[in-house]
């Protein structure tokens, strides 16, 4: 792991790169890693995150500054200007059934080359996939979801990279700091080593990359 | 009682003690505020809590501490929390004993449709699909009519949401349970005949020879 400030941790991402966002309607979110994808307008992204969070916060902030390309998401339906740039063919949304999306990216970090999953079988969700009956039971072939980065939010991390989350704001995010080639993380503590006991660390640390420092 | 009211109060009754319960935006959230207290019922909030509760006044929100929608919540003693991926194995590894949801249709054979119009409204399927699938029990809290139309129907329209039948159907005028493949008026709402009932729902209802009047 690494301590580097926002500035360097975005200048690392390409345009048009694929991006794995943690967070749940803008809840347990790198904020400051979103104001400085805006701040160095990085464009063409191709974002991977549960929602669209709402203009202002969160993820909704890429969308208002017009920098995604193409979102897969399970929700976007607080966002309207999502569904707006939707509407004007300058935006590709792919929506995920929420456990999919989450089972797809855990796949995706976990080696696998997929999961098999009831979820959508019978509905528009199975179009174009694969249909495997295991003891009578139908199931769509979901592949696996990796990304080149994923910018991660937890509430403490210590110096070498060890991770735990609060409450509600772990959500996607210790299952995306699993499935991305770079991981960059903001905390809101940055704590000294053994703070984190062994038992609560939630993302070991040698799955981080780059921890935003202070400042 | 307006209409909501008396939907929560129904779905209500159908919570048990040591239930997991997970439920959807709108008439099913309702539904926490009926469950006498001391059932020790365990509600989930798909965002990665078991245990949520209403904050108790205004100013003792936590920014980590949300429902699915976003909005501030409390956790009870005894509450835990975990990642996206636990929820949903939750859910969908049947551990979930009722998801209480909202619906747009639900045809003679239980089919629930409830997460897009399309052209009109396209917001994602959240967790919707999952719950449907996966959960023990499927309650469905709606109202009987949108705009004069049943959203009770022979065969929704609508993209579905799961192949998966739901199990029970509460409106204000009725209880609705799916079994052997069939639509079967359970109950009516106080003051409604069944004869009414069927009037108003599009979809062929089978009814028994004992129709009670709808628990409160």
């Amino acid at each position: 792991m690494k301590a580097v400030s926002a500035e360097e941790g975005i200048a690392m991402i390409p345009h048009g790169a694929t991006v794995m966002v943690g967070g749940f309607m803008g809840v347990g979110t790198p904020e400051r890693l979103l104001d400085e994808l805006v701040r160095q307008r990085k464009s063409q992204l191709t974002i991977i995150a549960n929602d669209a969070a709402v203009p202002g916060r969160g993820i909704g902030k890429l969308f208002d500054a017009s920098l995604v390309a193409t979102i897969t998401a399970s929700h976007i339906g607080l966002n309207p200007k999502v569904q707006a740039q939707m509407m004007e063919k300058k935006l590709v949304v792919n929506l995920v059934p929420q456990g999919t999306l989450v089972e797809r990216i855990r796949a995706g970090g976990c080696g696998l080359g997929g999961v098999l999953t009831p979820t959508g079988v019978g509905t528009i969700v199975e179009d174009g996939k694969q249909q495997i009956e295991i003891d009578g039971r139908h199931f769509l072939l979901e592949t696996a979801l990796r990304s080149q980065f994923a910018l991660v939010h937890a509430f403490l991390a210590d110096y070498l990279g060890n991770l735990s989350y609060a409450l509600t704001a772990r959500n996607f995010n210790p299952v995306m700091a699993m499935a991305a080639d770079t991981v960059i993380v903001t905390a809101e503590h940055i704590v000294p080593v053994g703070v984190i006991a062994p038992d609560h660390v939630m993302t070991p640390a040698p799955l981080v990359d780059y921890l935003i420092a202070n400042g | 009682m307006d209409p909501q009211t008396i939907i929560a109060k129904r779905v209500a009754l159908e919570l048990h003690p040591g239930n997991l319960v997970n439920l959807g935006i709108g008439i099913p959230t309702l539904v926490a505020n009926y469950v006498p207290p001391g059932l020790n019922v365990f509600f989930q909030s798909e965002n990665g809590l078991i245990g949520t509760v209403p904050i108790p006044e205004q100013g003792m929100a936590h920014p980590m501490l949300t429902d699915a929608g976003g909005r501030p919540i409390s956790a009870l003693p005894g509450a835990s929390t975990f990642d996206s991926a636990m929820s949903f194995a939750l859910i969908r590894g049947g551990h979930v004993d009722i998801t209480v949801l909202g619906g747009l249709q639900v045809d003679a054979k239980g089919h629930l449709a409830n997460w897009t119009i399309p052209g009109k409204m396209v917001p994602g399927m959240g967790g919707a699909m999952d719950l449907v699938s996966g959960a023990k029990r499927v309650i469905v809290a709606m109202q009987h009519a949108a705009k004069g139309k049943s959203k009770i129907v022979k065969r929704c329209s609508l993209p579905l949401t799961s192949l998966r039948p739901v199990d029970l159907v509460v409106t204000e005028l009725a209880v609705i349970a799916f079994h052997d493949g069939r639509a079967w008026l359970q109950e009516t709402a106080p003051g409604i005949s069944v004869a009414q009932v069927l009037a108003v729902t599009e979809a062929d209802l089978a009814v028994p020879d004992q129709v009670p009047e709808m628990a409160a």
